[in-house]
């Protein structure tokens, strides 16, 4: 019993620790809009600018399970290999981003704006900026 | 020795009264929250297309406001009206809202986890989460904080999209003297 009770409290006390850190990490991050993911698996060696998708435009005007089950987006950054060629034949992006439902492909630097060398991932001012995938 | 005790109280008052015209007054009105694209560290200011797209704080001030990640209560925006998200693309695919809720128990000395199915199928689809994250079986699916730290399970979007891990009392939100069932049990 003594012992069950000193490993909950070792692992409360490294979960209080873990906690701390990633806080104090998060302030330390660039603020940028929580949930914008950039995208720059190919853009940069294709010399485009980082794609910036920012979740907080998209979701005022669709549900997550639009992008997620309907156009088949992973629920990672950086998962999803997104060729410039998919998205003018219709696919990805381009199921929404086709001059239809919200501007076409030709509009390269509305989606190509980010700053040059920024790495692949989720950002945001307020995320946790932990030590997984994200 | 009361005497010495109103005389040190007046003087006290004195003191607050002359200072208070240099204590700084309640601020009017408040900074955005949100930063300009052109300064969020993330768009390239130099860019050609950064000064046509619309900033945070043109959008989301008119939300119901939360105090983390974008500063909106999503769920409280879209459960009010506030904003009227299109649900596909595919008129055949529907919205499957199920009211819900699943209890974690096995939470250590935190207060149990109530999981509102509500709250996200108004916003997901099952297949978002289930079956190849969560198991739709209560309890089938084995997960710790750790798990959740690194960006799995919940921190696929708690984190990351959704509201931050930082934010704990708002899923741990049922202390366990308000049901009657043993710890132990998940």
């Amino acid at each position: 019993m003594q012992h069950f009770y000193s490993f909950n409290r070792y692992s409360m006390c490294s979960g209080v620790i873990a906690l701390a850190l990633l806080i104090l990490l998060a302030s330390f991050s660039a603020r940028a809009e929580y949930g914008d993911v950039v995208l720059n698996n190919r853009a940069e060696k294709s010399g485009m600018r980082p794609v910036i998708f920012p979740h907080w435009f998209h979701r005022i005007r669709f549900k997550c399970k639009v992008c997620h089950t309907e156009v088949g987006f992973e629920m990672r950054a950086g998962a999803n290999d997104i060729l410039m060629s998919d998205i003018i034949e219709g696919k990805l992006c381009g199921k929404c981003h086709n001059n239809k439902i919200a501007w076409g492909p030709q509009n390269c630097h509305l989606c190509h704006s980010g700053l040059p060398g920024l790495k692949t991932g989720i950002r945001g001012g307020d995320s946790t900026g932990g030590p997984g995938k994200w | 020795m009361k005497l010495h005790l109103i005389k040190r109280l007046l003087v006290m008052c004195i003191g607050l009264g002359l200072a208070w015209p240099a204590l700084p007054a309640e601020p009017e009105q408040t900074a955005s929250p949100w930063l300009l694209l052109t300064q969020d560290n993330l768009h390239d200011p130099n860019g050609p297309g950064v000064q046509l797209l619309q900033n945070p704080s043109e959008a989301l001030f008119e939300l119901p406001r939360d105090v983390v990640g974008n500063q909106v209560n999503w769920v409280r925006a879209l459960d009010k009206g506030y904003i009227n998200p299109r649900i596909n693309l595919y008129s055949n695919t529907k919205m499957k809202v199920l009211d819900m809720d699943v209890l974690r128990r096995n939470t250590g000395e935190m207060n149990v986890v109530l999981f509102p199915h509500r709250q996200h199928t108004e916003w997901l689809d099952c297949t978002n989460c289930h079956e190849w994250l969560f198991k739709s079986k209560a309890g089938a699916t084995k997960f710790s904080m750790f798990d959740i730290l690194k960006g799995e399970f919940c921190g696929r979007c708690h984190g990351a999209v959704a509201f931050p891990l930082t934010q704990c009392n708002r899923c741990h939100s049922v202390p366990r003297t308000a049901i009657s069932l043993p710890a132990k049990a998940d």
